[in-house]
């Protein structure tokens, strides 16, 4: 069967980021990238399936700027078959990642028979892209996923629900699983899978190769700013007993109309 | 001419060695070196990433390393643990005259199953009264028929207690000096063999290290490596490789103590401002900065010659010598950083301190790395 793999390449966790000149995005020049790490659960979900899955074959897809490819390698190295980077601004809205997504899959010429995502993305958190993808593609889609099994296209699917229920889905024939933490444990990419990730093929395409165009722009960014500095801390003495109830009120007062919480 | 630049497959082996130094070894260093416990199934984990034996070639199934990306992996584990590291690479360096003077059958038979499950081999050359003097090694390898005999003792042997392959180093004769230092291949099951206790240590505490006694221990002949006295020719050529491995395990332990200390100088405040601000804390991490970059350059550069074919005595000695030293400072540093913190075993940097102090031994002590670096000025020119 054909498995696709959705990845993206987002900024290191620990990353100070700072806008970019124009606001339009982030600054990504200095940035580390790594593997989005619920797109991790993806890839690991689409190795155990292809080992229970015989003559199966995993093509993993990025959309994002060309000259990082990374992510893409580590996804090679830990055992997936081919690569395809669909070269595009780091900051492509929802419904364009979702197309030009949809736009290599039919280009790679296989039929995909199952295609696994993270469910979300930690640096836009957007959670679109696997919905919309599901939706252009005709295919059902299924989030938030914590348990996986079946073989080939057969599988039962454990999704986490508000309040910690889970909903159990079975389905047959290709469908959009989008992964959540838990579903599995991501293994490491081996150090003899880093040597022969080279010689495995990565195809890259342009947005317009795919037929996404300046007509599918959704979403225009502006204004990119860090958040204000947390004003520093308030201390109140309040040890001796007389100054208390008076403290006690400042501080109500202040929760009022400085915090506003109360 | 001149490119500092890592390939895109070293970047991805750091990465992948990093990850695994942090999740796997920095999580339960601590919790090794004070039980002393040998850390057998996380070696086990280590090896099926491909993290152990980096020295066996691809034709005998290994994964093909360069010696640059040796060392950047010994780097990487060296950082998650100094101890562990030990225990790592001393795959290695028991090997390593497989790999440079062994015939094609003795690499098929004794290189091979290493690379197919998890197996210890150990570098037995040490013994009670000869360390520095190698040469003066008095363990015997006698011929007997169609075998030799070996008979002796051997001292501060890594990994010996677990060790499927002893690779050792004796004598045919004493009076030839390094003249009659002969390598052989022992399996420690033979009669003959008795693995002493594991040493109590300062530190690389859960590095298994014992005393073994060989008495009358039959060998075949097909397990010399090379010929009777190639011995110390193999010896001098696997130290070229091993050296920048071991270099690259103190520059691993220096890189992790220079971390630690800057994250502690920003955090820990006094006089109402973070340490990080006082300069005497500046300039101590500033040092440190300087010895850990000329660490990696030298270490680099003796992997570097040894990929490309040419001889790198000379600097693998000044790597192994500066690195050492070097990191033995810097971890000294990050405890006095750290202040009574840094004394306790509760902080990381005590356990760094008593760690680095062993790499300015073994493998050459520093003492030793300046002598062969005398000897490549003064009896070459």
């Amino acid at each position: 069967m054909n498995i696709f793999v959705c990845i993206k390449q987002v900024p290191d966790t620990e990353t100070k980021v700072t806008p970019n000149s124009d606001g339009t995005y982030i600054e990504t020049s200095s940035i580390k990238w790594i593997m989005n790490p619920y797109d991790e659960y993806a890839v690991e979900q689409a190795l155990l399936h292809k080992a229970a899955n015989t003559g199966s074959t995993i093509t993993v897809v990025r959309v994002g700027a060309v000259k990082d490819t990374e992510v893409l390698r580590t996804a090679l190295a830990m055992g997936v078959d081919e690569a395809i980077l669909v070269d595009a601004p780091d900051n492509l809205d929802s419904y364009q990642t979702a197309k030009a997504i949809k736009g290599a899959i039919e280009k790679s010429g296989k039929t995909a028979d199952l295609i696994l995502t993270g469910k979300q993305a930690i640096d836009d958190d957007c959670l679109q892209v696997p919905q919309l993808l599901a939706q252009l593609m005709e295919l059902p889609s299924i989030s938030v996923v914590v348990g996986f099994e079946g073989t080939g296209s057969d599988l039962t699917l454990r999704r986490e629900v508000e309040g910690g229920a889970i909903e159990v889905y079975k389905t047959s024939g290709p469908c959009v699983v989008a992964c959540n933490k838990g579903l599995n444990s991501p293994r490491y990419a081996s150090l003899p899978g880093i040597m022969k990730a080279k010689k495995k093929p990565l195809a890259i395409h342009s947005l317009t190769d795919i037929g996404v165009n300046q007509d599918d722009v959704r979403v225009k960014y502006s204004n990119f700013v860090l958040p204000p500095e947390k004003p520093a801390g308030k201390k109140f003495e309040a040890m001796e007993e007389g100054q208390q109830a008076a403290v006690v009120a400042e501080v109500v007062g202040l929760l009022r109309t400085e915090a506003k919480v109360l | 001419m001149m490119n500092f630049e890592y390939t895109i497959e070293q970047k991805e082996i750091r990465e992948m060695a990093m990850k695994f130094a942090r999740n796997e070894m920095m999580t339960v260093a601590t919790e090794f070196d004070l039980s002393g416990e040998f850390p057998k199934s996380l070696f086990e984990k280590a090896w099926s990433h491909g993290l152990i034996n980096t020295c066996i070639p691809e034709e005998y199934g290994g994964v093909g390393f360069s010696a640059v990306d040796s060392v950047i992996i010994s780097e990487c584990l060296s950082y998650g643990c100094m101890g562990m590291n030990s225990s790592i690479m001393s795959n290695d360096l028991a090997l390593l005259p497989i790999v440079i003077g062994g015939t094609h059958e003795q690499k098929e038979k004794f290189l091979r199953p290493f690379t197919e499950s998890y197996k210890i081999a150990s570098f037995c050359l040490t013994e009670p009264g000869n360390g520095s003097d190698a040469a003066g090694i008095k363990t015997t390898i006698k011929k007997d028929g169609d075998d030799f005999i070996v008979n002796g003792e051997k001292m501060w042997i890594t990994n010996a207690g677990f060790a499927d392959l002893f690779i050792l180093y004796g004598t045919s004769d004493p009076s030839l000096k390094h003249k009659g230092i002969t390598t052989i291949i022992i399996d420690p099951k033979t009669e003959g063999i008795v693995i002493g206790k594991s040493e109590k240590k300062m530190g690389h505490r859960c590095s298994d290290t014992r005393g073994i006694t060989f008495n009358n221990v039959r060998v075949p002949k097909e397990n010399i490596i090379g010929k009777v006295g190639d011995g110390w020719a193999i010896a001098m050529k696997t130290l070229d490789h091993s050296r920048p491995l071991v270099a690259a395990s103190a520059l691993g332990g220096a890189q992790c103590a220079l971390d630690h200390s800057v994250n502690y100088a920003k955090e820990r405040v006094q006089f109402n401002t973070a340490i990080a601000n006082h300069q005497a804390i500046q300039f101590m991490i500033s040092n440190m900065v300087i010895k850990v970059e000329a660490s990696r350059l030298l270490v680099t550069k003796a992997a570097w010659l040894l990929d490309k074919g040419e001889s790198n005595t000379k600097v693998a000695s000044s790597a192994k010598a500066f690195a050492a030293d070097a990191c033995m400072e810097i971890c000294t540093d990050a405890v006095q950083i750290y202040g009574g913190y840094g004394y306790s075993v509760e902080y990381p940097v005590e356990k760094l301190m008593r760690d680095a102090k062993l790499i300015q031994i073994y493998e050459g002590t520093s003492q030793i790395q300046r002598i062969v670096i005398a000897k490549e000025i003064f009896s070459r020119s």
